[in-house]
């Protein structure tokens, strides 16, 4: 162990690339361990939102692990929650503005879950138990990792309720009229947040099956 | 009947284990079982030995809902020719009915079967009887006009989301029949509810409004009469309408011990208090409507018969059952009432109280404990 400190590890070396891909799939925050679910259900009825949000929370998780990183020998361990509260909360904040200042409209559909991110479990449980441990540099990619592998369950899940409860892919009409002529209805549970739920269990469901290492037992 | 065996066991040990087909297996245990009576048996331990076995409870209880299917059929018939002012004869209502429902039924056995049958063959398990109630309830608690392609996504979500993740019959939480009818209701509103639903193709001057329906919205002239809605001469689902064949086949159900009388007691019960207690507050005009009359309008008695007594789904104590039939009546009637979202509050509290059920049984045994330990301890005091 000694002797790796010493040497510069290259900056994406095998290591790194991990961080940034497993949390794609074998350690994915919302599948696998099980965090940020209720964002996952709120902001997910439609495409654009859910990939805003995605966006919004790589950002903050990105950046926010890279400053508890290099604060991460001067906290003082006892209020070490405070200081992560504070420098998440400051992103977070800046997010909002950049939301609010260039997609108003999404700004407005996500409400209230962009200034939620503060509570977002995925945050503060990387920056506990990645970043006060780890380098910058792989906490940076760590936070981006868990930011993409939240953001592709989100899309993924918005993707089917869009699609399904509204007939729209990003807000284009991708389920022809004739099909509606014929008698097709849009699944109006889609819309509602227990199919969010549902779908996020397939999804598990799907991922246990091939991956039977992730089965609890 | 000799062929046929002979056939079967000719076939038989391509399906064993090391054979062409094993991966079928339980594909053509199901048909055999189907076919002969399983003798496989238990031969040692403190069994009691009964014929009564889970085909029999499952087959008696289609038995049970045979001739409201059939009187929901006519009554389909009955209520379409009705909106046109025309009167044929029981014949025709009956075959217009068959129509209707026939593709009903064979859409939920079709869907609902092929979906146990995958489950089965993909978990290597035996095929379960258990659907074939499953697939008799839906058709008789949706209205006649549901499009099929909707009832077959309802049945395939509840088969398998209510019933074979937890690990198939037996081990569901929810009512898989109102499993299947929730999603309809939630899902496709526009074919669920509202006045246009209840009747077969019928004319559109023509008010299809059930008596709920009517009730919610405060309409209470051409209220159909108590003797219409008992013996069910009203538009609704195809087998809810008429309580008076309900109610005997819950005298079936009840005189072969399959059902329990205490949760339809205890469901009777606790609606009809809860009328009570709107008529004692009568703040309107539906909370004035008698109690008795709750029982014999929409899906109340076919829900206390054939839902509620569901034995996976229910509490299995015997207080229990009091608590959670009486919870059913009154949370039935509490959202008939109050919310004007939900005309029906029969599906929504007895999946409700599905949820509670475990509960409820944990309540009862850890009481019985208590209470137990009490007597324990004053008989060592003394």
């Amino acid at each position: 162990m000694s002797t790796e400190k010493t040497e510069r590890e290259a900056i994406f070396s095998p290591k790194n690339i991990k961080l940034l891909t497993g949390p794609l799939n074998m350690s994915n925050p919302i599948t696998v361990q099980i965090l940020g679910i209720c964002s996952a259900l709120a902001v997910t009825v439609k495409m654009k939102p859910a990939i805003v949000m995605a966006l919004a929370l790589m950002v903050v998780t990105a950046f926010s692990n890279l400053v508890i990183s290099f604060l991460r020998n001067g906290i003082p361990p006892r209020i070490r929650i405070i200081v992560q509260l504070v420098v998440v909360a400051t992103l977070v904040i800046l997010v909002d503005q950049l939301l609010k200042a260039f997609v108003f409209d999404v700004s407005k559909q996500l409400s209230v879950y962009v200034g939620l991110i503060i509570t977002n479990c995925i945050i503060m449980g990387r920056l506990e138990a990645f970043a006060m441990a780890n380098k910058p540099w792989p906490a940076f990619l760590d936070g981006i990792g868990n930011g993409m592998g939240y953001g592709l369950i989100l899309i993924i899940v918005a993707f089917f309720r869009e699609l399904l409860g509204s007939g729209t892919l990003l807000g284009f009409q991708v389920i022809p009229q004739s099909l509606y002529n014929a008698g097709y209805v849009n699944n109006g549970m889609m819309i509602l947040p227990p199919m969010a739920l549902i779908t996020i269990g397939v999804i598990i469901w799907v991922q246990r099956y091939y991956n039977r290492s992730l089965i609890e037992k | 009947m000799k062929a046929l065996r002979k056939f079967l066991d000719k076939q038989k040990p391509h399906f064993q284990p090391g054979g062409k087909f094993e991966k079928l297996q339980s594909t053509f245990e199901g048909f055999e079982s189907f076919l002969f009576v399983s003798n496989t048996v238990t031969h040692s331990g403190a069994h009691i030995r009964d014929a009564i076995d889970m085909k029999r409870t499952m087959i008696f209880v289609v038995i049970g809902v045979i001739p409201t299917l059939l009187f929901g059929m006519w009554n389909v018939g009955y209520q379409h020719f009705l909106s046109f002012g025309q009167h044929p004869d029981i014949l025709t209502n009956f075959l217009y009915g068959l129509g209707k429902v026939l593709p009903i039924i064979i859409v939920s056995y079709g869907v609902g079967l092929g979906i146990e049958f995958l489950f089965a063959q993909i978990r290597h398990h035996e095929i379960n009887e258990g659907y074939l109630v499953t697939g008799i309830l839906i058709p008789l608690i949706v209205p006649p006009e549901i499009p099929l392609w909707e009832l077959a996504i309802a049945v395939a979500f509840a088969v398998i989301f209510g019933k074979e993740v937890f690990g198939g019959t037996g081990m569901n939480v929810f009512n898989p029949a109102l499993t299947a009818r929730a999603f309809l209701f939630f899902a496709y509103p526009g074919n669920m509810s509202g006045e246009k639903v209840w009747i077969a193709d019928k004319l559109d001057s023509f008010s299809g409004a059930t008596p709920l329906g009517q009730a919610l919205v405060g309409n209470f002239h051409n209220f159909p009469t108590p003797h219409e809605m008992f013996f069910g001469f009203i538009p609704g689902s195809v087998g809810e309408t008429s309580t008076f064949l309900i109610l005997i086949g819950a005298l079936f159900l009840l005189i072969t011990g399959i059902a329990s009388w205490r949760i339809m007691l205890s469901v009777f019960a606790g609606g009809l208090v809860m009328g009570l207690l709107f008529n004692l507050w009568g703040a309107n005009q539906y909370m004035e409507l008698p109690a008795w009359e709750h029982m014999i309008m929409g899906g109340f008695a076919f829900g206390a018969v054939f839902m509620a007594t569901d034995p996976v789904t229910s509490a299995q104590t015997a207080k229990g059952k009091y608590y959670y039939g009486f919870l059913i009546g009154m949370m039935a009637i509490l959202i008939r009432v109050f919310n004007p979202a939900y005309p029906e509050g029969m599906m929504l509290a007895i999946l409700l109280m599905n949820v509670f059920a475990p509960l409820i049984d944990h309540i009862v045994v850890k009481s019985n404990i208590k209470k137990r330990l009490k007597r324990a301890k004053l008989m060592l005091a003394e």
